[in-house]
């Protein structure tokens, strides 16, 4: 019944697009590395607008502690991916976490040939979360360290804190 | 879900990249690599959206299909009017282009208008090729955020 469901098909929509988008990564570039790169780029552009968006959409309120940011980012999975991830493995300084995914609706017709093995399909979402945290005035690293692609039983991106930005005030102006 | 704001930024930066590089990119060469793009998803798409529908009963049901469910499906409404020769050559005006509508309106920007265009043009020659149609996509602007695409059957 999926193929009647409007929703559920404007969903294949992007995901179809993405995937042409990555096949041409993979035919400009030799190194897959640099198809990671590029891909982390692009996220990380798609971030600082998308930030901005979500803040109009969700309405979501200030975040007090980095559970409070993590929540926010499962809330924003569900909001545009339409998957709720979950959240978990917080590292004993509470400074990270894991997003996990039963399913990654970006690699939903995706199969991985064996000269792509190093590929990070999915990696505009690392992207993604940089991007948008570094315009609330949170630096994050994200990286993924499981991919169902890879024969993984789930999808997992790794979110470390690295620092609260301050408020760069231009020259002359304070 | 708000999956159309995820498709729209997934195309801006699509457009971004095959132009980064500034002056020394040819305009040909991204505009094909965009094109190629939307080659690539109109034809998976389609056969997903009309795994469920009818045979079409000739070239204009499904020109009609795509101004309709087609177009709702991607950009949120229906193509505004649909004008033909009755000779192959099909004229799709929307008078309110999606992915126009983030540039301001007006002639400032009009000359960097077709970057936008291109990926819908191979979206519809993609879906038309996958539907039994060879085809070519053209478009034009002539005042944001209309625009225009011709399609022109290519028969024998």
């Amino acid at each position: 019944m999926r193929a009647n469901d409007p929703k559920k098909v404007s969903g294949e929509l992007f995901t179809l697009t993405y995937g042409s988008l990555v096949a041409q990564l993979l035919k400009d570039y030799e190194n897959v590395d640099d198809v990671n790169r590029q891909l982390e780029r692009m996220g990380y552009n798609i971030g600082m607008r998308l930030i901005e968006d979500f803040l109009a959409r969700a309405n979501p309120g200030r975040c007090y502690d980095l559970r409070d940011t993590a929540d926010k980012i499962q809330q924003a999975f569900k909001l545009y991916l339409g998957v709720s991830p979950s959240i978990g493995s917080w590292s004993p300084g509470g400074d990270e976490f894991s997003v996990v995914m039963e399913t990654n609706p970006m690699a939903e017709f995706v199969e991985l040939p064996e000269h792509c093995l190093g590929l990070r399909y999915s990696n505009i979402l690392t992207g993604v979360i940089r991007g948008a945290c570094e315009m609330v005035q949170l630096e994050v690293m994200a990286w993924f360290i499981a991919d169902q692609l890879k024969g993984d039983n789930m999808t997992e991106i790794r979110v470390k804190f690295v620092k609260r930005l301050e408020d760069a005030i231009p020259a002359g102006e304070d | 879900m708000a999956e159309e704001a995820v498709f729209d930024f997934i195309h801006m930066e699509a457009v971004s990249y095959v132009f980064q590089g500034g002056e020394k990119v040819s305009e040909d060469e991204a505009v094909s690599k965009l094109e190629h793009m939307g080659f690539a998803t109109g034809y998976r798409l389609v056969e997903r959206l009309t795994r469920e529908s009818g045979r079409y009963k000739d070239e204009l049901d499904i020109m009609k299909y795509i101004c309709k469910d087609l177009w709702v499906t991607v950009y949120k409404k229906q193509i505004d009017n649909l004008r033909t020769n009755h000779q192959g050559v099909y004229v799709l005006h929307d008078n309110r282009f999606r992915l126009l509508t983030h540039m301001a309106n007006g002639k400032q920007y009009l000359q960097y208008a077709p970057r936008y265009l291109a990926f819908t043009c191979g979206l519809v020659r993609g879906c038309l090729a996958n539907l039994g149609v060879t085809c070519v996509v053209t478009a034009e602007v002539t005042h944001l955020p209309a625009c225009k695409f011709q399609i022109q059957v290519q028969r024998g």
